[in-house]
């Protein structure tokens, strides 16, 4: 461990340097960043330091992050780590970390939590949902219970409805159409911490 | 100090702002701590330039006043007087003086907005020079403020050729910046840009708001501001804790959520009406229990002083018997449970509480209330219906985006979720096979006519045979000589009409190859009309009763009145009778409150008993069995039980009639209903988890449970008939429950308005029930109907009308990535801002919208601004 001595002097120490900034950037409160600095800590005690003064550039893998209990259940999880992350395999710094948990947070508003959503179902990262994004979705969704043809059906039907420019592929404008006026999307897109 | 707003602001307030201007420079760390470090900063090098500057900044300031601000100065004499009486007033401030030389420096020029500009200039020289002695960083943002500085100044010099007085352009313009600070500020958080770059951003913008945040000094009202922005946020946290909470106490979401994802939405609609009975039925238990059952226990008579509160003699010896308990007979019929019990006191107790009047009010509340909360539900769930339209544009794409909750943190969770996913995706591919299907439409037609015929036949005939059951029921009540078969025939027949006719029906309905859904209401319209005629039959036979009692009554009276006759012609004081002794009459009320009670409470085994035997053993055996047995059990013939939804909500629709008709003459009842319909959550739910499977199409319930309601609605109605009808027409029996002793139950009311209220309200409400008022109100009413119904289908029309309108631009893809626009929008932002007012002088005119184009600092002019940068960057 990095940190010697008291953590939570450390953390004080943290708290003054940093997050008044990631405070302004997020949806959270100085009391919530640090909890999340903890959270953050807790993954891999022996990879975060706990003085942030001068920036210190680590980041946690992706096995680490997903294994945390809000996102152990989510079939997306990888998903989700690896669309917040820079380098797009899921090794996330903890600014990253703070990022994604803010945008899955109840506060953040629709247009970010669509871009998001976007990036996420998109799994081969080419700015279009197409069927084969759709077929991982539903398949990840429904632990691969629906037949072959039901799936094809399915992920044709969700196309047709919501391609406006009929190329057979969601842009992210039918997308955050779609999305915009889903009814449960705020309240199902949306991680407490 | 002063508030400065865009829009009043004017030549004589930009000197002001001025002044502010340069005070906010300094005083921006001490006033607002928590505004990090970069205003730390920014404070400091204020400080730095200030000390160096401040002298002969101001002799340089007058120096370019001079040729260049004189012709608006001399507009402005008022404005530069005030700039002088700031000036001395911080001379006074002796010791601060150094502290605040950048802010002097400025205000030293700062009779015309155009002095500032110059300062402002003086200023950026002035970084230039210093930049070597200063930090690196300092000389780099000094560079960038000098850019921006000068290209205000460009613009500015530009409006002085063109119009008079664009004078205090360059004030509007900072302030426009700093406003656009502010909110990318406030907006950051919303950018969905990578964590580095925005701190990066939110660092140079706080900057240089630090700076310049003077400009827009709210002065004492900040404090009042943040105050507000404070309390306003606690409000919307106590508001969504509030709903949290409210969420909360709703019961059994997690039972049902349960059911959802195993058997699909229309087995939870079940569930979810179940628990709405609930709700309904908890009010009107509190309204019965707290208005008229707990005063009559604890302020009325005790048990055993009157005759009405008595056991009979006769029926003493037996009255404790289990089956005659069993029976709702012997103690049970003496108690508070049924109408006889009540006492036709005025009012009871030290509270003067008036029973009959409050027993009679409740149960016409009951029904009020109950039609209010149906009503109030059907309305509210035909809003949730009217926006189905809508949602089935994107069915499928909804759910496959947001169905998925990302709360869910618990495994069991997570699997019932996948279930419920997979269910309700299942309902909607068998919804839309349904609309992909096209075959013989005339072989179908021909098919469900004759369905529809075949029903209506066995209806007709089932009705016929109800009608035949009792006409021989009613030959059969003159003789004695009755077999146990004769006795029963009518429950018996009745009983075996609903066995074998819903199953009937179901096949039947097979011919007709609807979807699930339209089956199922199909279904429950024709075991309802079923229902019905068993209802109506039980209510005939039940007046034919009420009719003898009432005969008997009078026989009764006249022995009454002969026998105090006799009394007052011998003139003998009656013996002291015990309250048992005393000859009654039949209280119909009573028996009648039994019936239902009984009715309700063999209504509650019987299901009970059909969910233990055909669901729980069935399914037992069939699991059990199936070890040793020649054929597959669970595929095969008996396999495990479906849950039988019409069979269910009709039951619950026809226990709450029986509730409703019942109440007002076994105030218990509603007790025993609660009861029952809790239990019933539990032990359904449990018994539809362990021993029924799904359905083979599991179909999606429609939205809104109106259909349920409708029914409920009809039931309500039929059972308000016959009570109404009684309360109007029926005399109370004459020595039991709360209106003995009146000609009509309603006289009740009449007493209290001429005992207990003004006289002159008793008149009015003699004129109000005059036939006269009553038929014009009535009218009025229709007229007011037939006024909101055209009302309503003529916004219904507009609403179309708008939504097709909605959905033609749609079709055409107008939207464009963000992003791709952003260029086209600031370059006409810089034409329109660029170009001079052409107002000539003269307070701003236009809204502050448009933005300056006022590059910020390190901002180069390639990089756009605002949400509109491109793709989501990844």
């Amino acid at each position: 461990m990095r940190g010697r001595g008291r953590p939570w002097d450390k953390l004080l120490h943290y708290s003054l340097c940093n997050v008044t900034g990631q405070q302004d950037c997020t949806f959270f409160t100085r009391k919530e960043i640090l909890r999340l600095h903890a959270r953050y800590h807790e993954l891999a005690p022996h990879l975060v330091p706990m003085d942030y003064t001068n920036d210190p550039d680590c980041k946690l893998p992706l096995a680490l992050i997903v294994n945390m209990p809000e996102l152990k259940e989510n079939p997306f999880c990888s998903r989700i780590v690896e669309s917040f992350s820079e380098d797009g395999m899921g090794n996330l710094s903890f600014n990253e970390f703070v990022d994604m948990f803010s945008v899955l947070s109840e506060m953040a508003p629709r247009e970010l939590k669509a871009i998001y959503a976007f990036k996420i179902y998109d799994y081969n990262v080419d700015n279009f949902l197409c069927k084969e994004d759709l077929e991982k979705t539903l398949n990840k969704l429904t632990k691969e219970e629906l037949t072959p043809e039901e799936v094809q059906l399915v992920c044709e039907k969700a196309i047709e409805e919501a391609d406006l420019d009929g190329d057979h592929k969601l842009s992210f404008a039918d997308f955050e159409n779609m999305i915009t006026r889903a009814p449960d999307f705020l309240s199902t897109f949306h991680i407490r911490i | 100090m002063i508030i400065l707003q865009p829009s009043n602001y004017n030549d004589a307030k930009c000197n002001v702002f001025c002044v502010f201007l340069g005070h906010h420079v300094d005083d921006g760390p001490q006033r607002r701590p928590n505004r990090r470090q970069g205003a730390g900063r920014g404070g400091a090098k204020g400080r730095g330039r200030g000390k160096k500057a401040a002298s002969e900044d101001e002799d340089e300031d007058d120096e370019d006043e001079a040729p260049r601000g004189r012709r608006v100065a001399n507009k402005k004499k008022p404005t530069k007087k005030r700039g002088g009486d700031e000036e001395d007033d911080s001379e006074d401030e002796a010791p601060k003086r150094k502290k605040k030389g950048a802010a002097n420096r400025k205000r030293g020029g700062k009779a015309q907005e155009s002095d500032e500009e110059d300062s402002d200039v003086g200023k950026g020289r002035k970084g230039k020079k210093g930049g070597g002695k200063k930090g690196g960083k300092e000389a780099e943002d000094t560079k960038d403020l000098n850019k921006w500085k000068s290209n205000q100044w460009l613009s500015y010099e530009k409006s002085l050729f063109l119009g008079e007085s664009s004078g205090d352009l360059f004030g509007f313009l900072l302030l426009e910046e700093v406003e656009e600070k502010k909110k990318l500020i406030a907006t950051i958080r919303n950018k969905p840009w990578r964590m580095k770059r925005r701190l990066l951003d939110l660092k140079e913008a706080q900057e240089f708001v630090d700076k310049f945040e003077g400009a827009l000094g709210k002065g004492k009202g900040r404090k009042w501001f943040a105050y507000k922005v404070m309390m306003k946020k606690k409000w919307i946290k106590f508001q969504r804790d509030f709903e949290n909470f409210r969420t909360a106490c709703i019961p059994w979401e997690r039972k049902i959520k349960d059911v959802e994802s195993h058997f699909g939405s229309s087995v939870a609609s079940y569930f979810i009406f179940l628990r709405w009975m609930y709700g309904m039925n908890l009010v009107l238990f509190g309204f019965t229990f707290g208005l008229v059952v707990i005063p009559e226990v604890l302020m009325g008579l005790p048990y055993g002083s009157i005759p009405r509160k008595t056991v009979p003699r006769a029926e003493q010896d037996t009255a404790q018997d289990y089956s005659v308990l069993m029976d709702f007979n012997g103690y049970c019929k003496y108690s508070v449970l049924f109408y006889g019990y009540y006492n036709d006191q005025r009012t009871i107790g030290l509270l003067k509480f008036r029973l009959p009047l409050s027993y009679l009010m409740v149960g016409i509340g009951t029904f009020g209330y109950s039609l209010m909360v149906v009503i109030r539900t059907m309305a509210k769930n035909a809003d949730v219906g009217g926006g189905d339209g809508d949602e089935s544009e994107f069915t499928f794409a909804w759910k496959m985006f947001t169905s998925w909750d990302y709360l869910i943190g618990n495994s069991e969770t997570a699997d019932n979720k996948y279930a419920s996913i997979t269910t309700s995706f299942k309902e909607s591919i068998v919804d839309e096979q349904e609309n992909q299907k096209d075959e013989n439409i005339h072989l179908r037609r021909f098919l469900r006519v004759l369905a529809n015929f075949f029903i209506t036949c066995s209806l007709g005939g089932s009705g016929y045979l109800i009608y035949f059951v009792v006409k021989r029921s009613q030959e059969f009540a003159n003789r004695t000589d009755l077999s146990w078969y004769e006795k029963n025939e009518l429950e018996i027949i009745m009983s075996l009409l609903g066995l074998v006719c819903p199953p009937l029906f179901e096949t039947i309905a097979e011919l007709e190859d609807y979807h699930p859904r339209i089956a199922l209401k199909w279904q429950l319209g024709r075991i309802f009309a079923l229902f019905l005629g068993n209802l109506y039959t039980f209510l005939f036979a039940l007046f034919d009763e009420v009719n003898t009692k009432v005969q008997q009554k009078e026989i009764i009276t006249r022995y009454y009145a002969n026998y105090t006759l006799l009394l007052n012609g011998t003139g003998a004081t009656p013996p002291p009778m015990s309250p048992a002794d005393v000859i009654r009459g039949p209280c119909w009320e009573t028996a009648v409150g039994i019936e239902f009670v009984k009715l309700t409470v063999s209504d509650i085994q019987v299901s009970y008993l059909t969910i233990l035997i055909g669901d729980f053993a069935r399914a037992v055996i069939v699991r059990f069995l199936n070890y040793c047995w020649c054929w597959d059990l669970e595929a095969g013939f008996p396999s495990y039980g479906e849950f039988d939804i019409s069979g269910n909500v009709l039951g619950l629709v026809f226990n709450q009639g029986m509730i409703w008709m019942g109440a007002f003459y076994a105030p218990g009842l509603v007790g025993i209903n609660v009861l029952r319909l809790l239990s019933s959550m539990y032990y359904q739910c449990w018994a539809v988890m362990a021993t029924n499977v799904p359905h083979e199409r599991v179909f999606k319930a429609s939205k809104s449970n109106n259909f349920y309601m409708g029914l409920l609605l009809l039931i309500l109605f039929l059972s308000l008939l016959p009570v109404v009808y009684t309360i109007m027409t029926l005399p109370p029996s004459f020595d039991c429950g709360p209106f003995s002793g009146k000609a009509k139950m309603f006289d009740v009311i009449m007493e209290t308005i001429d005992l207990d209220l003004p006289a002159f309200l008793g008149t009015l409400f003699s004129y109000a029930a005059n036939p006269g008022l009553i038929i014009p109100a009535v009218l009025l009413m229709v007229l007011a109907i037939y006024y909101l119904n055209s009302v309503s289908e003529a916004y219904q029309n507009a609403n179309m009308e708008l939504k097709k309108k909605m959905q033609m631009p749609e079709s055409k893809p107008t939207k464009t990535k963000p992003g791709t626009a952003s260029k086209g929008v600031n370059l006409e932002r810089d034409v329109a801002l660029a170009s001079p007012n052409p107002n000539g002088r003269g307070p701003v005119s236009r809204p502050p919208g448009p933005r300056g184009p006022a590059p910020m600092p390190g901002d180069g002019p390639g990089r756009g601004r605002g949400r509109g940068r491109g793709a989501p960057p990844r």
